[in-house]
């Protein structure tokens, strides 16, 4: 309990404590109320950043899970050659710290060494440049996918496991098909798994950092300092010392987060009870 | 389910089906190619990696010089952000998990006075993302004066509500309410029950959440960004993208130093390797942890 107060609890609370204050010339640090998040939600680089990792939810997310349900129902089906080795291999990537896959990428979108601009230049393909502006998030999207599809396709693989084999058998003697078992009692069996998910990869993408800070590096001019709203409380708090504003636009982004997720869920949870 | 074709879905034999085999071997070469190209990459010099195709060798096999050069570079810093990563991995997720694992267990056999607010609020907390924790936690760090010690490090680490989520859902499966009793009629203390008898069922799900934890440390970057600015604490993550930023000349430099590229595509690979061996090795226990975690949620 006590770690939890010191990792959690406390930082929370100071954190919306923090959000009240601001430092002033004079006065040194006062009691401002609501301004922090006036400011907040009028601030137009803020209101970018949540847009643009709002439209990579709406992408990123369900081409994610997408992949992952296929890969995991695959597996399942029985038709698959060599399943424990697809199982391990598309779940590697899970192990890679994100900071190394943003690299990794990063050198193969890139210019210097890409080898995605080398394979197109084999085949005469013009292959887009992956990392300027036009680009940008659907290739931090692509690195994305690739870390935590695995990872979700194991989830809903482990939840498809708990199936009893009975339901199989009764679908069977009624003379359902794969693909019919699959959509009548694998997909409803996969919902709880499949909202949990859901829930998780929310919170990611709003909390999107470690991919566009790694690759700004390689692309200065096109991610900007406030990108996604956590470089943007990130950088205001460490580059531009306004520790105040920047709690502020934390807790406003958490309190995103958290409706957001919360909204899922809960629309998860009434289909579920209606069935 | 568009994959697999009619035919295959009919009939009850369980024959394999090859469209679905290829069309799955299709994302196991998306998963798998960038990392045969990161390997690749790992033997060749700065000046191969741009000149040569991404997916064979280029001149010459320079992987244990590159080896050797990541590891003797400015006296040895990698090495000491291996042993760094080493110890916040493992301190930090054994921690974690055997914290998650006792906390779980309590959340599921002990009827206590605020229970199951404790266990909402545990699953709140999963809900709460790091962002708007992680300033505040510097500067409540900074108060507590462990800015830049490992401690900033290690102590966020031990928290993992997901952990006490995923354990309080085994134990309530893996710990039967009958064999608890059985032990305390024959005079065993609740803290004996736990490491002799309990902790035995629970193991499973404690491989589960120990491995996850140890990707979750091995791979934090944003927590030690913050919290640390001395590189002889740096994890490999913060160590890596600070090379990273001298290859491409963003650290203020100006002048790009290619020849770090190199130094950044193979410190990745030995990176890498520890957690995969641990995965490899471990995966029998923490996938029927994962299969039984998911039962109840």
């Amino acid at each position: 309990m006590v770690v939890f107060v010191i990792g959690i609890a406390a930082p929370l609370g100071y954190a919306a404590y923090l959000s009240f204050f601001q430092d002033r010339l004079v006065g040194g640090n006062v009691f401002v109320g609501f301004d922090n998040y006036t400011r907040a939600l009028g601030d137009e680089l803020f209101r970018a950043g949540l847009w643009r990792v709002t439209l990579f939810l709406l992408v990123q997310v369900p081409v994610m899970l997408a992949l992952a349900l296929l890969a995991a129902l695959a597996i399942d089906s029985g038709r698959l050659r060599w399943p424990a080795l697809f199982r391990i291999g598309i779940f590697v990537p899970y192990a890679v710290p994100a900071v190394v896959a943003s690299l990794m990428w990063g050198y193969l979108y890139g210019d210097r060494f890409g080898l995605i601009r080398q394979v197109g230049d084999a085949l005469h393909v013009d292959v887009p440049r992956l990392l300027s502006e036009n680009w940008m998030l659907a290739s931090i999207g692509n690195v994305v996918t690739w870390e935590f599809m695995g990872y979700n396709m194991l989830i809903l693989y482990a939840a498809l496991r708990t199936v009893p084999q009975e339901l199989y058998e009764a679908a069977e003697v009624d003379g359902a098909g794969e693909l019919r078992k699959a959509w009548s009692i694998k997909l409803p069996a996969l919902r709880p798994a499949l909202a949990l998910a859901t829930v998780f990869s929310i919170i990611g993408t709003f909390q999107l950092f470690n991919e566009p800070n790694v690759m700004q590096s390689l692309a200065p001019d096109v991610i900007s300092t406030s990108y996604t709203p956590n470089m943007y409380a990130f950088n205001l708090a460490f580059n531009g010392q306004q520790f105040n504003y920047s709690a502020a636009v934390a807790v406003v982004l958490g309190g995103v987060t958290a409706v957001v997720a919360y909204a899922v869920q809960a629309r998860s949870m009434r289909k579920e009870q209606s069935l | 389910m568009s994959v697999k074709t009619p035919a295959a879905g009919r009939g009850r034999a369980r024959r394999s089906s090859t469209a679905l085999t290829v069309a799955m071997g299709l994302m196991l070469l998306y998963a798998l190619l960038p990392l045969v190209w990161l390997l690749l990459s790992s033997t060749k010099d700065s000046n191969s990696l741009s000149t040569s195709f991404g997916l064979w060798f280029g001149h010459g096999f320079h992987l244990f010089d590159n080896v050797w050069n990541v590891l003797t570079y400015d006296h040895g810093i990698y090495l000491r952000w291996f042993a760094n990563t080493l110890l916040y991995a493992v301190v930090g997720a054994g921690g974690a998990a055997f914290i998650s694992t006792a906390a779980g267990y309590a959340l599921a056999k002990y009827r206590f006075r605020g229970r199951n607010v404790l266990a909402a609020v545990v699953l709140g907390a999963i809900a709460i993302p790091g962002t708007a924790l992680a300033v505040p936690t510097y500067l409540l760090f900074s108060k507590m004066g462990i800015v830049d010690t490992p401690w900033a490090v290690l102590l966020p680490s031990l928290v993992s509500p997901f952990g006490v989520y995923l354990m309080r859902v085994y134990a309530i499966g893996a710990v039967p309410d009958s064999m608890l009793e059985a032990a305390r009629i024959d005079g065993s203390g609740e803290i004996r029950t736990f490491f002799t008898i309990s902790l035995r069922l629970l193991a499973p799900g404690f491989v589960t959440v120990l491995l996850f934890s140890l990707v979750a440390t091995w791979n934090n970057y944003f927590l030690p960004l913050i919290v640390l600015s001395d590189p002889k604490w740096f994890p490999l993550t913060v160590g890596l993208n600070q090379w990273n930023a001298l290859a491409t000349g963003a650290a203020g430099s100006g002048a790009t130093t290619t020849g770090f590229y190199p130094l950044v595509v193979t410190g990745s690979v030995l990176a890498i390797i520890p957690l995969v061996v641990a995965f490899l090795f471990l995966q029998r226990f923490w996938q029927s942890g994962l299969a039984a975690g998911s039962v109840k949620e």
